[in-house]
């Protein structure tokens, strides 16, 4: 993976982590700070997490604040919910996004819609965390990005953090958020990027984009680990003479239409990239929203690069993922149109 | 925090007796022959494990999911079904499907994800299925085979086929929602269902008894009004004779059966766990006592039916079988980009005719090695 330029914008003299490290010190953090957080999820606690992001974390806190739940998603998420209710702040693990359906209903039908259907009266405050994303070899039921059926939910915050330093500050301002806030950790970042990621804690806002590279041409959207894919892309384009701006969305809903619109306004032209199928992902909102905002800024037609209309394959992985290799054209086309 | 009643072989009635002689209310009658097979399918599948586990461990192959140490609660299961019988698969029981006579260069296909693979490398290793050989097919969503082995019988018993359909899955399992509609909808419907829980006490990290609260698995069957019964799932007789009996009072009663098949997962949950990471040496030394394959071995040769040139041919066999499944498969191409696109429907609909294009046509179809 390329490093991304705006890691050297970091305190010189921080230590550099990886997103599970820095994930951990993040969760450690909220442990300690609040007696009344809980860390649940299969595998979480004796082994720490099929990823060891929850390493280390039962011996230090104990089996009644870090627990592994029996095998059941539904379970885990239902309980959160409940504890939630009473006053505590749980932070459930799914252990891969591909695993959330059995707990489908209870994320769905009851945590996003309780405070609305309570007439207020039951805020449901947690965090749900999952890995997602492929590029790890893990096919169909290791490999999803459900993010578009969570954002389509009304009641639901759906956070994708695409490094360390990020996904540190925004775990934060999820825990602390009183919404229902939906984690996605992308899994092929979790062990390839390293950066400066502070030991003590700080909050990154939720529904703040960030510029990650200034550009004039063109502006890519991306987030997760497809925007280092998107940084290498808007590398080789601007080696070919088109200036790319990088747009990491950072949280996804409620999504930074300012920052998008900006960023649109100023080159006219976009694309889109994402790993989940192409039809209703993130990307055909995102899109609308851009006509809706921005249509008369528009200099070429809004462009997606995205995971094909298929189920998540296995040996060609690669073909599926919008890679650099897809995302170039993109770029090129778009800005030459 | 142990509570050993959910681990513990005590009142569970075992066949074949530590000095390799049988206890025979609890065995079946069956031929010396048919003994060697089982004995030597257990064989077949030990090997295979172990060699898969090396090629994982080569960069070979992406992944593996074996059955060390649960070989005789597999074979002893699916040999014990009749050839009409369906079997409903968790993902460990590769044996089971070649036992039925998959051929074993598919099954190796299928590690390797190329373009001869059943599933056309679209799944991840260890997810074979086999219509032909009545054995469904692998997913790796905890549980969800359960119900649907359920709806499966119930149509077989609609249309008024005499079979049995065996649907296994683990200790873990028993949590999923399906498990529990699975055999509540059996229970309603008289489903012809065999349910196989192969216990072998840890769901990845999670041993048995902080799964559950129950003294052990069978003993939520009954709540749904369906019969159960405990096996020594490391005693290949003892299963194949249980399993036999269960059979039969399924087509004789009309009614689905669960049986819990007590055995040990020897190595990782995968070949991404380490289980070294939580837990202790000690209960894997225990276990490895009970070894299906050992105690299965010492009968035969009570019986005069097996020595030391069996044991060595045997497994050459094996190896020398698999070396060659392996140097096809690993020369073979993967899948055609194009097969991407097939299955999603019956027919190809236009916005995948295009997708299909566009990928055919990318840039990488040119240069695989394009970033
Ligand atoms: C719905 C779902 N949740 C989580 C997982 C991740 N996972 C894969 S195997 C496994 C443990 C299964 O244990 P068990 O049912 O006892 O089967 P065993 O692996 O021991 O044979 C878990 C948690 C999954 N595959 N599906
Ligand atoms: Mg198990």
């Amino acid at each position: 993976m390329v490093p991304a330029p705006w890691i050297l914008t970091c305190v010189k003299t921080m230590p550099k982590k990886n997103l599970v490290t820095a994930l951990n010190e993040g969760l450690r953090s909220e442990l300690a700070e609040n007696p009344d957080v809980v860390v649940l999820g299969e595998d979480v606690g004796r082994v720490g997490g099929v990823f060891r992001v929850t390493a280390g974390l039962q011996e230090e806190f104990g089996s009644d604040r870090v627990i592994d739940t029996p095998l059941a998603e539904g379970g885990i998420i239902g309980a959160a919910i409940g504890m939630a209710m009473y006053g505590l702040r749980p932070i459930a693990e799914i252990q891969f996004s591909d695993f959330i359906f059995p707990a489908f209903d209870q994320i769905v039908s009851e945590a996003a819609k309780y405070r609305y259907r309570s007439g207020g009266e039951f805020p449901i405050p947690m965090v749900i965390r999952a890995p997602v994303g492929g590029g790890i070899r893990g096919g169909h039921y290791h490999s999803q990005s459900p993010e578009a059926l969570f954002i389509h939910t009304p009641g639901l915050k759906v956070v994708c953090p695409s490094n360390p330093y990020d996904a540190k500050g925004l775990l934060k301002s999820a825990v602390k958020d009183n919404d229902t806030v939906m984690f996605f950790e992308p899994k092929r970042v979790y062990r390839a990027v390293k950066m400066e990621v502070p030991d003590g804690p700080y909050e990154i806002p939720l529904s703040q984009a960030k510029v990650v590279r200034p550009g004039e041409d063109v502006t890519v959207i991306a987030w997760g680990a497809m925007l280092f894919e998107a940084l290498a892309a808007a590398e080789s384009a601007q080696q070919q003479g088109v200036s790319t701006e990088v747009l990491d969305l950072r949280t996804l809903w409620p999504v930074d239409v300012e920052s998008i619109m900006q960023s649109v306004r100023k080159t006219g032209r976009v694309v889109v990239v994402h790993e989940a199928p192409k039809t209703c992902g993130f990307g055909a909102e995102l899109l609308t929203l851009v006509s809706e905002h921005a249509f008369l800024h528009l200099q070429a037609p809004p462009k997606r690069v995205t995971g094909w209309d298929t189920p998540f394959p296995y040996r060609l992985e690669q073909e599926y993922l919008p890679l650099q290799h897809r995302i170039l054209p993109a770029l090129l086309e778009t800005a030459a149109y | 925090m142990r509570r050993p009643s959910i681990f513990l072989r005590e009142g569970i009635p075992t066949a074949i007796r530590p000095d390799g002689t049988l206890d025979r209310t609890h065995a079946p009658d069956i031929s010396t022959e048919r003994k060697r097979e089982l004995y030597v399918a257990m064989l077949r599948t030990r090997v295979i494990d172990g060699r898969l586990e090396r090629l994982q461990r080569q960069g070979r192959i992406g992944f593996h999911i074996g059955s060390l140490g649960e070989e005789a609660s597999i074979l002893g299961s699916a040999m014990a079904m009749g050839a009409q019988d369906w079997i409903f698969p968790c993902y460990r029981e590769f044996g089971a499907l070649l036992s039925r006579g998959f051929p074993l260069q598919s099954y190796v296909d299928n590690m390797f994800a190329n373009a001869n693979d059943i599933v056309k490398g679209r799944q991840m290793p260890d997810h074979y299925t086999s219509r032909a050989h009545r054995f469904g097919s692998v997913s790796s969503p905890i549980g969800t085979q359960i119900s649907q082995a359920v709806g499966f019988a119930w149509a077989a018993k609609l249309k008024r086929d005499p079979i049995t359909v065996a649907v296994y899955f683990g200790d873990g399992a028993t949590s999923s929602h399906d498990f529990h509609t699975g055999l509540n909808f059996a229970g309603v419907y008289g489903a012809p269902v065999l349910f196989l829980c192969r216990n072998n006490q840890w769901a990845i990290s999670l041993p048995s008894n902080e799964q559950t609260a129950s003294q052990n698995f069978a003993e939520k069957a009954s709540s749904y009004g369906v019969a159960a019964k405990r096996c020594d799932g490391n005693d290949v007789l003892a299963t194949y004779h249980t399993i036999t009996e269960a059979l039969g009072y399924i087509q004789r009663e009309k009614k689905p059966m669960m049986i819990e098949m007590l055995t040990y997962r020897m190595g990782g949950h995968s070949t991404s766990d380490d289980p070294r990471a939580y837990r202790v040496d000690d209960e894997v030394d225990r276990w490895a006592k009970t070894d299906p394959l050992v105690r299965m071995r010492r009968h035969l040769e009570h019986l005069g039916g097996w020595n030391e040139t069996d044991e060595s041919e045997a497994k050459q066999a094996v190896e020398q079988e698999l070396s060659q499944c392996i140097e096809r498969a690993e020369a073979a191409p993967p899948p055609e980009l194009d097969t991407m696109f097939d299955d999603v429907y019956q027919t190809r609909p236009p916005h995948l005719q295009q997708q299909a294009s566009q990928l055919i046509h990318g840039p990488r179809a040119v240069d695989p090695h394009l970033r």
